[in-house]
C-alpha cells in the first residue's frame, strides 16, 4: 500500500480545497493518521472508497476520544542576556490546549486486502461545538458506533441517518465515557453499618 | 419440623402403612417442581444452560422444564449482572410471577455487582429491588455450584412451616408480592433502591 | 430490498375494497427465549409480516470501556474473557496481541503454538454451540443443543485443566501464554480432536439435509456481498454471502501461515449458508489442530524479558485485530505513558454485524426474524461491553 504522504498529496489533488494533516504515531506500533477538515470529509471519504484506487470498502473501527483542556509544557532553549554575559537557557513555556473529542476511523480494503488507513476528525471543542460531519452515507458499517460515540460522548454526527442513544436509555442526561463525568454516588463503594 | 414420633413412624412404615402430616406433603410436592422462568443475563446464564444439558442435567431435581413465561414459572434465576436498564424489566418479570416464587442470585453480578461494580450503568446487586432467597457465588459459578444452589433452595422449602409466624410470604396476607418499579432517571434509577429490603437489617428479617 | 424501499402493500377485500388495519407494535425481549440473550427488538408488524425492526442495546452494557481506563493494562485481561463470553480465550488473544503491538513486545515460538491450538478449539466449541442454538430457536427442542453441548463440554475440560477454569480463562499474556501444558493434556486433546471428525459426520447427517431446517433456512435473510462489506459485517457472516475475507490469511497474525486451510466460502448467502460455512470452517479448525498439537515445539511460553508489573507501554496508539468466531474482534488502545490506558476500545463483531438486521428481517414472518437473528451469531456481552 502507498505511504500515508502520498496519500494525502493525492487527497489533496482529487478534492478541491481539502486541508488533511498527518498525524505522527509515537511509539513502535507505526499506524499514523490523516486528520481531516469538516467541510471536506464527506468528499474525501467518498475517494477513498470509491476514486483513489485504494478500495478502502470496509470500515472496520470508531473510536471516539476525549481530550479535556490540558497545560502543555514544552521546553525551549532562548538566548538570554544576564549581566552583560549572553547564556543559553532552558525555559519552560506552558500553554493551555484547548478541550476537544475526537473520532478516529481505521479503515481497511476488502478487496485488495489491505490496510489500516486511520482517519481523524476533531471537534471545535467539548460544549456546543461538538459536532463532526458522520460518515455514516459512505460506510454504514460506521452507523451503530457513530451513535454509541453520540451517546457516550455528546459528539453530534451532522449526516447521520438516526441519530439517538444507543446503549444508555432515552432520558439519561450525562455523557459518561467523557473523562470528566462523575459516577452516581450508589456506585461508590457502600459500606453496611 | 417433625410432629410425630419417629420411630411410630418408622414402625408403621415396616408394616407398610405411610404416615405424614399436610406440611411434609405440601412442601415435598412444591419443593420437587421448582420451575425456572427461562431467564439469563449474561455469562452465568451459559453455566445455567449447561447445568441443564447432559452432564449436570437439572431436570432429575425437578427443574424439567424452563418456562419462557412468568406466570408459569416459581423461580427465577437471576443469571448475569443486571444493569440499570435491565432492571426495571427483571423487577417487572418478578412481580409477573405469581406465588410462591423464589428468587437466586447466581453469580456475583447478580449478588453485589460482580466485578463491574463501578460501572455507571451496572446494579451492585438484585437484591436491592427483589428479595433474594439464595445467592450462589462465583464467576461464574459452576453448574455443580448451581445444583447445590438448588438443592439448599429446596432445602429452604421443605423446612417452611404452613401455620405460625414463621410462614412464608405466600401464606401471609398482608406481606407483598409485588414490589416497587424503578424508573431510568436521568442520572440513573429512581429510586437508587427499595428501602424496605435493602440493606438487609441484622435481624434479618 | 433495502429498509427503504419496503412498502406496506394494502390488501383489497373480495368486492375490490381496501381493507383497513393496523399494524402492531411488539417489543420482543429483552426477556425473550429465543433472543441470546438480553436483546430487544421493536417490531412494527402487518400481520405476520415485518415492517420494521428497531434493535434496542444497552441491557447487558456493563461498562468495560470505562473500568478499563482506571484498570491497568494487565488487569484488564479477565474482563476481556467476558466480552464473548463463550470464546475467551480468542478474546484474550486479541487483547494481548493489541498491546504487543503497542509495546512492541515479541512472542515465542511455543505460546504461538498454544495460542493457535487454544483459538482453533474456541471456534469448534463456539460454532457448535452456534448450531445448537440455532436448531433450538427453530422448535428442535433441545436435542441438537444437548448433542453440541456434550462435545462442547469435552473441550471446556482441555480448557480447565490448562487455565483452571471452563469459560474465564484469563490465559494469554503479554509476550504469551500465563502457563505450560500440564502432563497429558497433549494426548487428552489429541483425542478429542481425534474423535472430533466423526462426530461432525453424525451430527450433519441428522442436520444438514433436514427439511425442516433446510425449508426455514434457505432463501432466508439473503445477505447480498456489497452489503456486507459497506456495513462492516464480518466473520462467517460475511463469508456466506461470498467474500473472501478472512483476517488469519489476511493479516497472517500469529503463526497462521504455517498451516494449509481453506477459507469456506457461500453463494447464497442465507441463514443455510451462513450455518454450513460454520460447520465447514469446523472441519478446516481441524486442520489446523492436527498439524499444531503434532508439531508444538519446546521453549519457553513467556518472554523471559515481559514486564508484567508496573507495565507501562511508550506513548503511542495500536488497533490490533483477530479473526475470532463471531468475526473480526479488534483493540484499539491509546496509552499516555501510565500504568493504565488512556483510551480502551473494543471493535465488538457482533454488534456491526446487526447493523442489517433490519434489511434482513424486512418483509418477513415473525419466525423467520427468530431464525436470522440466531444466524447472526451474537452474543450480548460483546454487543454491549
Amino acid at each position: 500500500m502507498e505511504s500515508l504522504e502520498q496519500i494525502k498529496h493525492r487527497i489533496e489533488g482529487a478534492v478541491a480545497g481539502a486541508r488533511v494533516e498527518i498525524i505522527t504515531n509515537p511509539g513502535p506500533a507505526g499506524q499514523h493518521s490523516l486528520l481531516l477538515d469538516h467541510a471536506h470529509a464527506l468528499r474525501v471519504a467518498t475517494f477513498l472508497r470509491e476514486g483513489s484506487g485504494l478500495r478502502l470498502d470496509y470500515a472496520s473501527n470508531v473510536t471516539g476520544v476525549d481530550w479535556p483542556e490540558t497545560v502543555l509544557k514544552e521546553k525551549r532553549k532562548v538566548k538570554q542576556t544576564i549581566e552583560g554575559v549572553e547564556r543559553e537557557i532552558e525555559e519552560t513555556i506552558e500553554r493551555t490546549r484547548p478541550g476537544f473529542l475526537e473520532v478516529v476511523y481505521h479503515l481497511y480494503s476488502m478487496e485488495l486486502k489491505q490496510g489500516p488507513v486511520v482517519l481523524r476528525l476533531r471537534t471545535g471543542d467539548r460544549a456546543a461545538s461538538a459536532r463532526v460531519p458522520s460518515l455514516t452515507p459512505v460506510w454504514r458499517g460506521a452507523e451503530f458506533q457513530e451513535r454509541e460515540i453520540y451517546d457516550l460522548y455528546g459528539v453530534i454526527f451532522e449526516g447521520h441517518p438516526d441519530l439517538r442513544r444507543i446503549l444508555m436509555w432515552e432520558g439519561f442526561e450525562d455523557y459518561p465515557m467523557r473523562k470528566d463525568y462523575a459516577a452516581p454516588v450508589e456506585n461508590a463503594a457502600v459500606s453496611i453499618a | 419440623m417433625p410432629l410425630m414420633d419417629e420411630r411410630l413412624r418408622t414402625e408403621l412404615s415396616r408394616q407398610g402403612v405411610f404416615v405424614t402430616t399436610l406440611e411434609e406433603l405440601y412442601n415435598w410436592g412444591r419443593k420437587n417442581s421448582v420451575w425456572p422462568l427461562g431467564f439469563g443475563l449474561a455469562c452465568c446464564a451459559i453455566e445455567m444452560i449447561a447445568a441443564s444439558m447432559a452432564r449436570w442435567d437439572l431436570a432429575r431435581f425437578g427443574a424439567e422444564v424452563f418456562r419462557p413465561s412468568p406466570r408459569q414459572a416459581d423461580l427465577m434465576i437471576v443469571a448475569g449482572t443486571v444493569t440499570k436498564k435491565m432492571a426495571p424489566q427483571v423487577v417487572r418479570l418478578y412481580n409477573q410471577m405469581p406465588e410462591p416464587k423464589y428468587v437466586i442470585a447466581m453469580g456475583a453480578c447478580a449478588i453485589s455487582g460482580g466485578p463491574f461494580r463501578e460501572g455507571y450503568n451496572v446494579l451492585q446487586g438484585i437484591d436491592r429491588y427483589v428479595p433474594v432467597d439464595v445467592h450462589i457465588p462465583g464467576c461464574p459459578p459452576r453448574p455443580e455450584a448451581l445444583l447445590h444452589g438448588f438443592m439448599t433452595l429446596q432445602k429452604l422449602i421443605e423446612e417452611q412451616e404452613l401455620t405460625g409466624a414463621r410462614r412464608p410470604r405466600h401464606l401471609q396476607v398482608d406481606a407483598p408480592s409485588e414490589f416497587p418499579i424503578p424508573e431510568h432517571g436521568a442520572h440513573g434509577l429512581v429510586p437508587s433502591h427499595n428501602p424496605a429490603i435493602w440493606p438487609p437489617s441484622e435481624s434479618g428479617a | 430490498m433495502s429498509a427503504r424501499d419496503f412498502q406496506v402493500i394494502p390488501r383489497l377485500g373480495p368486492e375490490g375494497e381496501a381493507l383497513d388495519g393496523e399494524q402492531l407494535e411488539i417489543s420482543m425481549g429483552p426477556q425473550h427465549p429465543s433472543t441470546h440473550g438480553v436483546f430487544r427488538m421493536d417490531l412494527l408488524l402487518d400481520g405476520e409480516r415485518v415492517t420494521r425492526l428497531k434493535p434496542v442495546f444497552g441491557y447487558l452494557h456493563r461498562n468495560h470501556e470505562k473500568i478499563g481506563e482506571s484498570t491497568t493494562y494487565l488487569g484488564s485481561m479477565p474482563y476481556t474473557d467476558r466480552l464473548d463470553y463463550f470464546c475467551s480465550l480468542t478474546n484474550n488473544w486479541a487483547y494481548a496481541l493489541t498491546v504487543e503491538k503497542l509495546a512492541g513486545i515479541q512472542v515465542p515460538e511455543r505460546a504461538e503454538y498454544l495460542r493457535v491450538i487454544t483459538a482453533e478449539l474456541t471456534r469448534l466449541q463456539n460454532h457448535l454451540s452456534l448450531a445448537g442454538f440455532l436448531l433450538q430457536d427453530m422448535g428442535a427442542s433441545g436435542t441438537p443443543l444437548m448433542y453440541a453441548f456434550r462435545e462442547r463440554e469435552k473441550i471446556l475440560d482441555l480448557f480447565e485443566s490448562l487455565t483452571g477454569a471452563r469459560m474465564m480463562c484469563n490465559y494469554m499474556r503479554f509476550g504469551g501464554c500465563r502457563c505450560d501444558l500440564p502432563a497429558g493434556w497433549l494426548e487428552q486433546a489429541r483425542a478429542v480432536v481425534g474423535e472430533f471428525p466423526r462426530f461432525l459426520d453424525e451430527f450433519q447427517a441428522l442436520l444438514d439435509e433436514n427439511e425442516i431446517l433446510m425449508s426455514r433456512t434457505q432463501g432466508v435473510g439473503v445477505l447480498s456481498a456489497a452489503l456486507a462489506v459497506n456495513a462492516g459485517v464480518t466473520g462467517p457472516m460475511l463469508r456466506a454471502s461470498g467474500v473472501n475475507y478472512d483476517i488469519r490469511k489476511v493479516d497472517r497474525y500469529g503463526i497462521y501461515d504455517r498451516f494449509e486451510f481453506r477459507v469456506p466460502l457461500g453463494d447464497h448467502g442465507d441463514v443455510y449458508d451462513r450455518y454450513l460455512v460454520r460447520v465447514l470452517e469446523m472441519r478446516e479448525s481441524l486442520k489446523i489442530l492436527e498439524p499444531a498439537l503434532r508439531d508444538l515445539p519446546a521453549g519457553p511460553v513467556l518472554d523471559p524479558k515481559t514486564k508484567l508489573r508496573g507495565f507501562r507501554p511508550k506513548p503511542g496508539e495500536a488497533y490490533g485485530r483477530i479473526e475470532s468466531p463471531k468475526g473480526e474482534l479488534g483493540f484499539f488502545l491509546i496509552s499516555d505513558g501510565s500504568p493504565n490506558p488512556y483510551r480502551y476500545r473494543v471493535r465488538p463483531p457482533s454488534f456491526i454485524n446487526l447493523t442489517i438486521l433490519e434489511d434482513l428481517c424486512l418483509g418477513r414472518q415473525v419466525a423467520d426474524v427468530v431464525v436470522i437473528l440466531g444466524s447472526v451469531d451474537i452474543v450480548l456481552g460483546e454487543v454491549d461491553r
